[in-house]
Formats: structure tokens, C-alpha cells, sequence
């Protein structure tokens, strides 16, 4: 008996090890890409990276400035369009969660999430690009459908975890019930709704593919948004794939800076919900 | 015993096909502490949140029968409007989390977007947290968050809230089944003084308790209100045996 339980005792250390080491395992490749990225990267950045538009090829220097406002320009176009929308709909999910409406539309936000976004850029080619050609509006649509079923369902999600009590408080203090969901329930579930917008963007903020065929590219500074536009991804695909030593560089350094709004974007929503202590 | 002010007749609540409330009919005098009282599931619950119009909130629920807020029937109002006239107190204290204390009292007024000079709402909060017992406690602290309270603190806090609209009924839903005994007296010497300018409906478990606050208690047993009366007599010589069976404790 005495030596099974000491068998016992040795499986468990052994199995716990095998945990542990697992568990380092799948953060090196983690740890190696971000090293290596801001290896290769960091040495590029500086003000002039920042301020300037692509040099030609053979001439040093050179910056990423178009891409920077390409992208900033299009997820802001994304956000007005998938925030309030995405919100209202969770918004509903969450209050009505026995309805067909309620029901189907879930099961269509959760396909929605799985839909390749190179399928989303398609499709928006030929609804967009090919009446009013390619633009930045077209590549804000395409991110703008990426953003609303992480918004959707994370508004959903945070709301209903707040009481009912809350809502009966309210209701029985005479507040009409539209009063009740903008003044109370919202503000009171903001911090997830928050978190849950600031995931979405960190996603969309990286997706290369539905602006491939949609904003396409533009190696000049430009915020004309019917016109093509350069985002940080695009920038690194291009410039990536071509010849030039230069250009690598350049893609190296957009990147780094790429990975820094991922990675504040992420950490920011981290601390947002450990603080508010909420779980998304 | 001048004059009524809630009444119902013949009232009727459901659950979807789960009859809870039957065939109610009661008269609640102004400026009283009235207790109901009854078993789990006996529908004393179910029976407050109609009057307030809350019990059609809940998906499935219908309610069909008199009520009646002095003359009007309460069916016929809006029941934003009714929501006004009758306050209400939850079982577990509910203040808005993100709200401070100050906001929490005023908060019948900010989330109906009634607008008021500073001074005014100064003085709505200073009137209805010292009615609720907890204005000393809380005076310097009026600007932090109202879930930073106690228990106890908390609940005089949503009666504040309650009184702070004026109403003529404020309903409490087993206001101190979620409080410790310390918190619990505090909140019942409250009712003494609070009837003075409202009437009280306190639906409670504690027997013990319907005793000490209430002038007058009703008894519901499945559904039906099986006595209603002064409280002394109901507890000395009911004249029902369910009621009898009920408060000598043959079940609960």
C-alpha cells in the first residue's frame, strides 16, 4: 500500500512536470517572433520613419507615413460604422435571448465570425470596388463586417452578466426602458464593451486580406478616401515581397510598429477587465 | 383607518399556466406598516411586484384583476407613471454600481433626465438619507461609490432612493432577508418612522418580524390571502387554522 501511494505520488510530479514544460513550450514561439520582430524592427523606427512616405527604391530613407494614416483613417471609418451598430445588436442579443429573431441572428453573427476574411474582401470587391473602384471606403466596409461580431457578441456577453437587479432598481424608479439600457445598463457594463471594441480593432488593425482587392495600396500620403489607400499591413505584404534589401527594412520597421498597437491594444484590454473584473 | 389607498379585488397572477396569485382581495389603509407574510411560493412575492406593475416585467407573466391606487386603476396607468407614485425596495440591496452615493438617492431624477438646481437635489439627498437613517454615516462621503457601503448601508441607501421620488407606497421585498441582524433592527426602527409620511408594504419570511413593525398583517397560503388583520390579533387568536398552523410553526 505504502509503495502505491508513492507511485502515485511520483505520477503527479511526473504529469505536473509535463504541464509545466508544455505550457513553456507553447510561449517560445511566441517569445522568439516578438524578439526577432523587435530585433529587426526597432532599429528603423525614428521620427523620420514616421513622417515620411516610401522612398524609391535605391534611395536610403524612407518612412511608413502613408500606411500609418492610411490605417488609422480606414479603422476609424471601421468603428463609426461597427461600434454603434454592433452594440445595438448586442445590445438586443442580450435582452432578448428567447426570440427566433434573437436566435438567428446569433447564429449569424457566429458564422459571420468564422467567414474567411479573404471571402469578406470578395465579396465587397464586387458590392463596392467594382462600382466605385477601389478606395478606402471599400477597405473601411470590409474591416467595418471583421469588427461586428466581436463587438456583437461582446456587448451581448458583458450585459448579461450584470444582475437583473440592476435593470429592477432602475425599472422601479419609474425610468422608461430605453432610459434604463443607455443610462444604466450600458454605463454599467461599459468596461467589457469597451475591452470587447479594443479586441476587435486589435484584429482588424492586422487583417491584410480583405484590403487587398478593396483599399489596394498607395505609395503616396493620401486621406482622399475614394481614392486607394496604403494600411500598415498591405505595406508590409508589398514591401516584404519585393527585391530590395530597403524595403525590407521598411517592412520590417512598419512591423514592429504594427505589433506595438496589437500589443497595447491587448494588454490595455487585459487591464481593463482584471480592474473591472470582468470576464470576457 | 380614514382612508384606502391600494386596493385590490378579485386579482389574479400568473406565470405562464402556474396560477400564483388567486382571487385577491385587499383594502391597505394609508399610512400603515401592513406584513404579508406566507410560506415560500405562497405568492406574497408575486402579489407586491403586481402592484407596482413589475410582475408583467418578468417574460410570461400576466395579471388580470382590480388594482387600484386610490381611485384609479393601477392597469390603466402607465406604469412609468405608477412606478412614481409606488417605490420600491429589493430583497438583496441593489445600488447603481457606477454611480456614487449622492447620484444613487438622486438617481430616480438623473435617469429620468430631470433636470433641478444644484441646491435643490442637495437637499433631496440630504432629506431622504437622514428619513433613511443614514445621513451621519455617510455625509462626508456623498461623492464615492455607493457599492463601497455595507450591507445595511446599502439597503438604506435604495430606501433613500425610494423616498427621494416622493411616493405615496414604498414595497419592500424582504428588505432584510440579506442583512445581519445588526443591519436588520436598523432598517425595522426605520418603518416606524417612515410611516409617517408613507405607507409601507413589507413582504417578509420572519414571523418575528411582521410582529414587531407592522400594524397590521396579511397572511397568503398557496396563492390565496387567507387572513388579513390587525397584527396583534392575527398573532394572539387567528381566525383561521392555516394561519394558526403557520405562526405556531407546524410548517413553514
Amino acid at each position: 500500500m505504502e509503495s502505491r501511494i508513492g507511485f502515485r505520488n511520483t505520477k503527479s510530479i511526473i504529469f505536473k512536470g509535463v504541464i509545466v514544460f508544455f505550457a513553456f513550450v507553447v510561449t517560445i514561439p511566441l517569445i522568439i517572433v516578438l524578439l526577432y520582430i523587435i530585433k529587426q524592427g526597432v532599429t528603423q523606427v525614428n521620427w523620420h520613419f514616421l513622417v515620411n512616405v516610401p522612398a524609391p527604391v535605391g534611395e536610403p530613407g524612407g518612412g511608413i507615413a502613408n500606411a500609418l494614416v492610411g490605417s488609422l483613417i480606414m479603422v476609424l471609418m471601421a468603428s463609426i460604422v461597427a461600434i454603434p451598430v454592433g452594440m445595438l445588436g448586442g445590445i438586443y442579443l442580450s435582452e432578448n435571448p428567447g426570440t427566433r429573431l434573437a436566435y438567428y441572428s446569433g447564429l449569424c453573427v457566429d458564422i459571420l465570425q468564422g467567414v474567411p476574411s479573404i471571402v469578406v474582401g470578395i465579396v465587397i470587391y464586387f458590392w463596392v470596388v467594382k462600382p466605385i473602384g477601389f478606395s478606402a471606403i471599400a477597405g473601411s466596409i470590409a474591416l467595418a463586417i471583421m469588427m461586428l461580431p466581436i463587438v456583437i457578441r461582446s456587448t451581448e456577453q458583458t450585459l448579461r452578466l450584470l444582475p437583473d437587479s440592476l435593470k429592477e432598481a432602475a425599472l422601479s424608479l419609474g425610468v422608461p426602458y430605453h432610459r434604463v439600457i443607455l443610462k444604466v445598463i450600458v454605463p454599467c457594463g461599459f468596461a467589457g464593451i469597451l475591452s470587447g471594441i479594443m479586441l476587435s480593432i486589435a484584429r482588424i488593425i492586422g487583417e491584410t486580406a480583405p484590403l487587398l482587392f478593396t483599399a489596394l495600396g498607395n505609395s503616396y500620403l493620401s486621406a482622399n478616401v475614394v481614392k486607394p489607400m496604403e494600411s500598415l499591413p498591405h505595406l508590409i505584404f508589398t514591401y516584404a515581397t519585393s527585391p530590395y534589401d530597403d524595403w525590407h527594412n521598411l517592412a520590417w520597421g512598419a512591423s514592429f510598429i504594427l505589433l506595438l498597437f496589437v500589443l497595447t491594444l491587448n494588454i490595455t484590454t487585459k487591464l481593463i477587465t482584471r480592474k473591472w473584473n470582468i470576464q470576457l | 383607518m380614514e382612508h384606502t389607498i391600494v386596493s385590490s379585488s378579485k386579482f389574479n397572477a400568473w406565470f405562464g399556466d402556474n396560477h400564483v396569485v388567486k382571487d385577491v382581495s385587499i383594502e391597505i389603509e394609508k399610512n400603515q406598516v401592513i406584513a404579508v407574510m406566507g410560506p415560500s411560493g405562497c405568492g406574497k412575492t408575486t402579489f407586491l411586484r403586481c402592484i407596482n406593475r413589475m410582475h408583467e416585467l418578468i417574460p410570461g407573466a400576466t395579471a388580470k384583476g382590480s388594482m387600484k391606487l386610490y381611485d384609479d386603476e393601477v392597469y390603466n396607468m402607465n406604469p412609468i407613471y405608477v412606478r412614481y407614485k409606488i417605490g420600491m425596495v429589493f430583497q438583496r440591496p441593489n445600488p447603481f454600481p457606477n454611480l456614487s452615493i449622492y447620484d444613487n438617492v438622486i438617481a430616480g431624477y438623473k435617469l429620468n433626465g430631470i433636470k433641478m438646481p444644484k441646491a435643490d437635489f442637495d437637499n433631496i439627498v440630504e432629506k431622504s438619507l437622514t428619513s433613511s437613517a443614514l445621513w451621519n454615516e455617510v455625509k462626508d462621503s456623498l461623492h464615492k461609490k455607493g457599492t463601497f457601503l455595507s450591507g445595511g448601508q446599502q439597503q438604506r441607501l435604495c430606501i433613500a432612493r425610494a423616498i427621494a421620488m416622493e411616493p405615496e407606497v414604498i414595497l419592500f421585498d424582504e428588505p432584510t432577508s440579506a442583512l445581519d441582524p445588526i443591519s436588520t433592527s436598523s432598517v425595522e426602527q426605520l418603518f416606524h418612522e417612515l410611516k409617517e409620511n408613507y405607507t409601507l408594504i413589507i413582504v417578509t419570511h420572519n414571523m418575528q418580524q411582521a410582529a414587531r413593525v407592522s400594524d397590521k398583517t396579511a397572511f397568503f397560503y398557496m396563492g390565496e390571502l387567507v387572513e388579513y388583520d390587525d397584527t396583534k390579533q392575527m398573532f394572539t387568536a387567528p381566525s383561521d387554522a392555516r394561519t394558526q398552523n403557520y405562526i405556531t410553526g407546524r410548517f413553514s
